[in-house]
């Protein structure tokens, strides 16, 4: 299922050239080139350890970008993200990128709703307003856990903490969303449910969707699939 | 910053147990030592007042201390009895006014003070209810001892005897309670004051009984002879004085040879108290003269001492707790190493997860230093009464 990248001028990520490896392990990571156009929904696939989750972190700026490789260029919109410092690459994250984690990442001593508003409430590039407060009420309605805004996330279901999750990576109006297995943790069900809604999100915000996933039955929903076993890697994820 | 504050305040409350814990070990170290100072400078105060108010304390040679606390604290140390005659001796000087302390028994674990009524100028002791000491088997009540005891002008108040099994010594004596004492918040609030001779009369060196030469009780005399009747233990010994048996009480012997505790000498000027107590500098003199004050306040140099060591002990369990609380942060940071990789990963600097820690350190120290300053607060404006009942009894 692998296709090619369009790396047409409407590219949000471009790739070019891409050699990672961490400082004290044996995995590597090497990506001769990689483009997702705006509005596109990619699915990454591959076997564990194939280096997905470690193409998230970069291209969320979240992993130190490789800066001994000349000519090498990881960039997200117009910033290459590996010429930026860490307080750079934070800053670009927190404003321009929404990611969904597996695990949810959710804080257990705040509420649904601080959990939502946390990313204006620890950083000076979001400034968290009456008008963010609507908009982060109005996505919780989207996504059906409005009556539980103010319980902690110890109290919710799977599915309600990635809900939680989704509407804090969206609230900042973010043009890129990673994804790191969303669904992994949750039923059929709410799976599908989940899915419904994070699409209609993308859709409602015209973002662009990178998500990893290890379920093919939900591959057909997206427009291009990447499939990792092409790059060449080993190690870990 | 208030986003840092809301955010520790936010981990705070919901992990309340842990807070508790913190803020509670905190405020314990830092408010021990500061109420421990507080109630030592407190009894210290006390302790002078009453002991800077007795001018002068004549007694048997031995334990200065001893002789200090029975006669101004009515400590149960009962010392070396003196005779009657020391307070004539001072008398006699025209120096100073000698006011008889007998100190030694107890009515239901009051001490009871035989005295005189020049005692209760001296302390400057008024009558709340009632009525002062008139007639023998009187007693007064300080304020303290008659609420403890529930008792008022008009009740009668009995003597504990010294011994269950000494048959032959004290006798209980059913006091009349003839009034009760202003409080004067000093161990003056918790005794039984009684004339002099009434401690006596406790002791068994005063007695009434029926008069032999009227009883009708054949039996009850031994041998009758002109102008004296021998009689034997059958005959009936009061246990009460009243109004119609006082003039059958009566003391065997040379009052002046009767046992005191101490004598308070109230010199007539600071001359006079020089040279009273030159008259008791004799090597062989069976009586001593010392200064209360001066007994004092070597007892609270004793204390002071023992007070260093209690500041070296609690300072050392001190940088124990503070190290016990940096080890409980270091590993809660541990604990939290997943959250603040979550932070970090939505975009937070480290700068501002420090923030937060720190804004949580801060709130825990503030509601530590604000409860120390309230129970230090309820400690300072109690410490009078609770020194009170620390050291009054």
């Amino acid at each position: 299922m692998h296709e090619a990248a369009d790396s047409a001028g409407s590219a949000i990520i471009s790739i070019h050239d891409l050699k990672f490896r961490y400082p004290h392990g044996e995995f590597r990571l090497s990506i001769p080139e990689f483009a997702v156009t705006q509005g596109e929904k990619v699915a990454i696939v591959g076997p564990s350890g194939s280096g997905k989750t470690t193409l998230l972190n970069l291209l969320a700026g979240i992993l130190p970008p490789p800066s001994s490789v000349p000519g090498g260029l990881i960039e997200v919109g117009r910033t290459a993200i590996n010429e930026l410092n860490d307080a750079g690459r934070r800053d670009f994250r927190i404003r321009n990128i929404g990611f969904i984690f597996q695990d949810f990442e959710l804080l257990d001593y705040l509420t649904v709703l601080d959990n939502i508003l946390h990313p204006y409430r620890i950083t000076g590039a979001l400034k968290l307003s009456d008008e963010v407060r609507r908009r982060a009420t109005h996505l919780t309605e989207q996504m059906g856990i409005a009556g539980h805004l103010k319980k902690h996330p110890g109290t919710l279901s799977h599915g309600e903490k990635q809900r939680a999750a989704i509407c804090r990576a969206l609230l900042p109006n973010p043009s890129l969303i990673l994804v790191d297995e969303a669904t992994g943790n949750l039923d059929p069900t709410n799976k599908t449910r989940i899915l419904d809604l994070l699409f209609e999100s993308v859709a409602g915000h015209d973002a662009t969707l990178v998500a990893v996933t290890h379920d093919h039955e939900l591959l057909p929903r997206f427009d291009r699939v990447v499939d990792f076993q092409a790059f060449k890697s080993g190690g870990g994820s | 910053m208030m986003d840092s504050l809301y955010l520790a305040w936010q981990y705070i409350q919901f992990n309340k147990f842990k807070t508790i814990i913190l803020v509670a070990s905190i405020t314990l170290i830092a408010v021990l030592p500061l109420i421990l100072e507080t109630l030592l400078t407190e009894s210290e105060r006390q302790l002078l007042d009453r002991a800077e108010s007795t001018p002068l304390l004549v007694g048997a040679k031995g334990s200065a201390l001893d002789l200090a606390m029975n006669s101004l604290y009515f400590d149960d140390e009962v010392p070396e009895m003196i005779t009657m005659d020391a307070s004539e001796r001072i008398y006699d000087t025209e120096l100073a006014l000698p006011i008889p302390l007998y100190v030694r028994f107890k009515a239901r674990g009051f001490p009871i003070v035989g005295t005189t009524l020049d005692y209760f100028d001296l302390r400057k002791l008024s009558i709340a209810q009632g009525q002062p000491l008139t007639m023998l088997g009187d007693c007064v009540l300080g304020a303290k001892a008659a609420a403890q005891l529930g008792m008022g002008p008009g009740d009668n108040l009995v003597s504990s005897p010294g011994n269950l099994f000494d048959l032959a010594g004290v006798y209980p004596l059913k006091m009349k309670v003839a009034g009760v004492l202003a409080p004067n918040h000093s161990a003056d609030d918790l005794a039984v004051f009684v004339d002099i001779k009434t401690a006596w009369v406790i002791q068994g060196l005063g007695h009434g009984h029926e008069d032999v030469t009227r009883t009708r009780d054949s039996s009850v005399v031994l041998k009758r002879t002109e102008g004296n009747v021998a009689a034997n233990a059958k005959l009936f010994n009061y246990t009460e004085i009243t109004e119609d048996n006082l003039d059958g009480f009566h003391f065997h012997g040379d009052t002046t040879i009767y046992p005191i505790t101490a004598v308070i000498a109230v010199p007539n000027d600071e001359k006079s108290g020089t040279l009273l107590r030159g008259r008791f500098l004799e090597h062989d003199d069976a009586q001593q003269i010392i200064l209360p004050a001066e007994v004092i306040d070597g007892l609270l140099q004793n204390i002071f001492r023992i007070r260093n060591v209690l500041d070296a002990v609690i300072a050392l369990v001190g940088l124990a707790t503070a190290l016990a609380i940096i080890l409980v942060f270091t590993l809660s940071l541990r604990l939290r190493q997943r959250e603040i990789q979550t932070i970090f990963k939505l975009g937070c600097r480290k700068a501002m997860i420090g923030r937060m820690l720190l804004a949580e350190i801060v709130i825990i120290l503030l509601v530590s230093g604000v409860l120390c300053a309230a129970v230090l607060g309820v400690a300072d404006a109690n410490a009078e009464e609770l020194v009170r009942r620390l050291f009054v009894g």
